[in-house]
């Protein structure tokens, strides 16, 4: 099975994306699919501060519950509550409406994070 | 430990399924996904491989008694071809597991051994019962053990590794097997519920018993491990092949208790009273555990099993506190899942009794944040 790994994002280990652009922040393709029917996304309000691999939320699946991680510091300027009452939309489509938080942040370029090319061999 | 593999293990895996252990069993959870599993169920056909479950076969003059003396319901009112849900219980009146008990066809028995249900013939009765995945070498020693203590006269087979196990559920199921069945079967739509019969399904002779665990219509199907592939095949073209996930959330739905989660001789130890199959309990039989019922019965029970739905977001889930309105703990979440076809957050968990009227404020302490929920009928609507 091959999963859409967009080249102008970039990931974390614990496969959230992050536009360096626009500065949205979500789960990607294989992490929807591991996951199964998402039916619940717990998010951070507008306004709070994220620290990068700290705490971004949780998303439950029918058979699973799992951690979020925000893949770089900064703060919450925008939430995709349409999630809350739709999060079966991160499994439909998990680059684009299934997008969980922007971020304004200061320096996307962390150790952390992988290239597409990088985060797409980890999935191999 | 190695896990079991169902017969058609491989099979499934080159179908694309996912898998987990349950019960020991290295079983499928998911072929697509849950949801579209549990839809094709509840709105067309679905096909599950339940050969994790046990299948022991109990055959000799005998058998009535023994699966009398270690079952909760009335036995002896079985004729051939009638299926029966019960518990079993140990002394104390707590479930070990839950189990349907099939009377098969009475089978000849060849020389001597007259016993007190040996037909005129010589026949005896026979019966299968199914424990729950993980179960059957237990109750396989259980029931042998009690044949010695008594003395009785009969066969006990644990035949879990000769026998695969399919259910095809749904309201387009019951066309689906009867479809299945070879000419000159019997017509298995003629077959009320919770009855079952041998029947040949390309070629292969099945027990087909219209019995399941989803709440909707449909038939378990029983045959040899030989024969597992190609009886699959035939119900996996028409029904969608569905996993343990879908299997559990339509369970769930409709308040179907799952042994060893829902109760559990040690961590979770219920009687039948309190898991709420009361109605399984023939207290004018004689089994293990049936003078502490009858005690339990006559004083009542300080806890049931009930059904509870959220009112706020938030999934529920095994080992979740349940709280009054006041915050106190009063109970556990035993089962819980988002309902896909109610496409609410439901749970199945045991309260005080004098809480569990329908409409009862509650809340269910999700990862520390107290959810709004109420007491609901089940199954779930």
């Amino acid at each position: 099975m091959s999963f859409e790994v967009p080249d102008d994002l970039h990931y974390r280990e614990s496969h959230e994306w992050i536009d360096p652009e626009s500065g949205r922040v979500g789960i990607t393709d294989f992490a929807q699919d591991e996951l199964g029917d998402v039916v619940f996304v717990e998010l951070p309000g507008e306004g709070d501060a994220l620290e990068a691999g700290g705490e971004l939320g949780v998303i439950e699946s029918i058979k699973a519950v799992s951690d979020l991680y925000a893949p770089v510091s900064g703060e919450v300027t925008a939430v995709n509550e349409a999630l809350f009452d739709a999060p079966e939309l991160v499994n439909e489509d998990p680059f684009g409406e299934g997008w969980m938080v922007e971020v304004e942040f200061a320096d996307a370029a962390s150790d952390d994070l992988l290239s597409a090319d990088e985060y797409a061999e980890q999935i191999e | 430990m190695t896990l079991r593999k169902p017969p058609l293990r491989d099979a499934h895996a080159e179908r694309g399924a996912t898998f987990t252990e349950f019960g020991g069993w290295d079983m499928p959870v998911e072929f697509d996904s849950i949801r579209t599993e549990h839809a094709a169920v509840r709105e067309a056909a679905g096909v599950f491989d339940v050969s994790h479950m046990g299948e022991i076969e109990v055959v000799g003059p005998d058998a009535t008694a023994l699966l009398q003396r270690l079952t909760t319901d009335d036995v002896s009112a079985l004729s051939p071809g009638d299926a029966q849900y019960a518990g079993i219980t140990r002394e104390d009146g707590v479930l070990l597991d839950d189990t349907v008990v099939y009377r098969l066809p009475d089978e000849e028995r060849p020389a001597g051994g007259a016993g007190a249900d040996a037909g005129d013939d010589g026949s005896v009765p026979a019966y299968l019962f199914v424990p729950n995945a993980g179960n059957d070498g237990r109750m396989h020693e259980r029931w042998v053990d009690h044949r010695e203590e008594w003395g009785l006269d009969c066969e006990v087979r644990n035949v879990t590794g000769e026998r695969a196990m399919f259910a095809v559920q749904g309201p387009d199921a019951p066309g689906l097997v009867a479809d299945a069945v070879d000419d000159g079967g019997p017509d298995v739509l003629d077959l009320p519920p919770f009855s079952a019969t041998h029947a040949p399904v390309a070629g292969a002779d099945c027990w087909v018993a219209r019995t399941g665990y989803t709440g909707e219509d449909g038939f378990e199907i029983v045959c040899l491990w030989d024969a597992a592939g190609t009886v699959w095949e035939l119900f996996a073209a028409d029904a969608t092949p569905c996993g343990l996930g879908a299997r559990d959330t339509l369970r769930v739905e409709h308040g179907f208790l799952l042994s060893g989660q829902d109760f559990h001789p040690e961590d979770e130890p219920r009687t039948p009273y309190e898991a709420d199959i009361g109605s399984v309990v023939d207290l004018d039989a004689e089994f293990v555990g049936r003078d502490a019922l009858a005690t339990q019965r006559e004083a009542g029970v300080e806890e049931t099993f009930a059904g509870i739905e959220l009112l706020d977001r938030g999934v529920p889930r095994h080992g979740y506190d349940v709280t009054d309105e006041d915050g106190h703990v009063v109970g556990t979440v035993t089962s819980g899942t988002m309902s896909p076809t109610l496409e609410k957050p439901i749970a199945l968990g045991y309260l005080p009794t004098e809480l569990t009227d329908p409409g009862t404020q509650l809340h269910v302490v999700v990862r520390g944040q107290r959810k709004r929920a109420k007491v609901a009928p089940v199954p779930f609507e």
